[in-house]
């Protein structure tokens, strides 16, 4: 096992940040850490880089002790912290260089670690430029090139796309997925559709509680037999018309004739079709909406928002 | 500790900071000694540096914060304090790092005034006329005074993310130390209590040290001094575990 956590719990005032958590993730997974804001994912990623002490509880990375042993710690694990902070006035390469010396790399290996982490993240055209002139991800890449300085076995990432347009996100995800193979991740998100993308294991944070924590196949078709379908009618229809079919959870107008219905799985679709004959209203579109995060999260905490 | 040390020099070189610290000192220093009427070399007409070691403490007051202001405080507000301290390095190790960095920064704006030394060395009539003994005295408790000064203003500075909140705070808090503790001692219906807290004082044992005699009470209380700074700012620094 690579990171063990065991019971942590962070108590600001009287407030749970983190809540008797534990879990386990093994060498080589790259597991997503899932929650809304302010769900316990920086804080559990804080405790264990050593940034703030636990209230209780501990663990392990790779063995030793995150609490007890935190500058050892601190060896193995490259950290990218949220909102991903940086020396502006800082040149890429001298940064580098300092964070590879902070790490313990001496001599005539920081240079070679320095040009490894930049062919890593692919930022040898703009080693020489100021982090300040840099874009957003391209700063991003340099935060993530301090992770890997030191070539640790474990990255623990705190939403490494946040802020991202979609060609950064899909390149950081190829940048992450590469390191993945190598080493052990631990990212926190709040988008769904990034964990599917990366991530072999998925962990579900919210209220300080872990609500799950598996593969991503088994959460999406786990205990849930409700579809979401997107539907587009070609005439419009009421909403009171469509609740009184079968089946039916949830309806939500997306825009004009446009759909979100929520059923139960095994017959909403044949349902739908019944429902526009019986109307002699054509279907455009129906396409199966995959399970959200906020589906998920209805469905794991007490089926909230519901009809 | 000497990674933090040499990127905080590299990065007070690469900023202006440096450059105008070092300007204006040599700038002060040398215009008090050589040019104001009524108090100049040649007007005083005596072959000592005395009136730049009068004005030096006042002016590094000023100095000295301007150099440390950003030290932590700058962290804070970037957000980087949470990479450095997450790196496998203690947190005294970036405290003592920044210190000395600030403290050889100092140092550097007050080595070329040796060359007044040089000068007045020279001028004096015989040439050579002048109280070495005193002179190198004096240095010494002016580069202890500045690192007691550099205490102050890295504690100020970790109290805030607001770099102008840590210079007023360091300047106000050294000119205490040194300016209105020194002053309690000349207040007469004080009398005996004054001179009590004059001692604690910075102003008292940087005169001590002037006279050249270098007294191992005032060097301990100048290396205490920045102890309980430094302690204090590790304390502050330490306050996102509580």
């Amino acid at each position: 096992m690579s990171i063990i956590v065991n019971n942590l719990t962070k108590v600001y005032g009287k407030q749970y940040a983190v809540n008797h958590v534990s879990f386990e993730i093994g060498t080589g997974e790259i597991v997503g850490f899932l929650g809304p804001n302010g769900a316990g994912k920086s804080t559990t990623m804080k405790i264990i880089t050593g940034y703030i002490p636990p209230t209780e509880g501990g663990g392990t990375v790779c063995g030793i002790d995150f609490v007890e042993e935190s500058i050892e710690v601190r060896k193995i694990i490259g950290y990218l912290p949220e909102h991903n902070p940086l020396y502006l006035d800082m040149y890429v390469k001298e940064y580098l260089a300092f964070m590879a010396g902070l790490a313990g790399i001496k001599g005539s290996q920081i240079s070679k670690s320095v040009d490894l982490a930049l062919d890593l993240t692919n930022l040898h055209p703009e080693k020489q430029k100021k982090i300040g002139q840099l874009s957003k991800g391209y700063r991003q890449r340099v935060g993530l090139a301090q992770a890997l300085i030191h070539n640790p076995k474990v990255l623990i990432l705190d939403e490494p796309t946040s802020g991202l347009d979609p060609n950064q996100v899909i390149e950081m995800r190829n940048v992450i997925t590469q390191l993945g193979k190598e080493k052990t991740v631990l990212l926190s998100t709040h988008i769904m559709q990034e964990v599917e993308a990366m991530c072999s294991k998925v962990m579900i944070i919210n209220q300080g509680n872990i609500i799950a924590n598996d593969t991503i196949e088994i959460l999406q078709n786990s205990g849930n037999d409700t579809l979401t379908v997107i539907v587009e009618f070609g005439a419009p229809c009421s909403k009171s018309d469509l609740a009184k079919i079968e089946g039916i959870l949830s309806i939500e107008n997306i825009s004009g004739n446009r759909w979100r219905i929520n059923g139960k799985s095994s017959h909403i679709r044949q349902h739908l079709s019944q429902f526009a004959m019986s109307k002699n209203i054509e279907i455009l579109e129906l396409t199966s909406d995959k399970n959200s995060l906020e589906d998920i999260f209805r469905n794991l905490t007490n089926h909230v928002g519901h009809i | 500790m000497w990674v933090i040390f040499k990127k905080e020099i590299r990065s007070f070189l690469g900023s202006f900071i440096a450059y105008i610290v070092i300007g204006v000192f040599l700038l002060l220093t040398g215009l008090f000694l050589w040019m104001i009427k009524g108090n100049n070399i040649f007007d005083l007409g005596v072959a000592s540096l005395q009136v730049m070691f009068e004005v030096a403490p006042f002016i590094l007051i000023f100095l000295v914060s301007a150099i440390t202001m950003r030290s932590i405080s700058e962290e804070k507000r970037l957000g980087t304090l949470e990479i450095l301290t997450t790196k496998p390095i203690h947190d005294v190790q970036i405290i003592v790092g920044k210190f000395l960095a600030s403290v050889t920064l100092i140092l550097i704006a007050i080595v070329p005034t040796l060359f007044y030394y040089y000068a007045i060395y020279n001028l004096a009539s015989p040439v050579g006329n002048i109280d070495t003994g005193a002179t190198m005295g004096s240095y010494i408790g002016l580069i202890l005074l500045a690192a007691c000064y550099a205490s102050v203003g890295m504690f100020s500075s970790s109290l805030t993310d607001n770099q102008i909140v840590a210079l007023i705070t360091s300047m106000l808090l050294n000119f205490f130390f040194f300016g209105v503790l020194g002053m309690l001692g000349d207040i007469s219906w004080l009398t005996n209590i004054g001179k009590s807290l004059e001692w604690f004082g910075l102003e008292f044992h940087y005169d001590s040290i002037s006279r050249g005699v270098i007294d191992t009470r005032d060097v301990i209380y100048f290396l205490g001094f920045i102890f309980v700074f430094l302690g204090l700012t590790k304390i502050v620094f330490e306050s996102r575990k509580w």
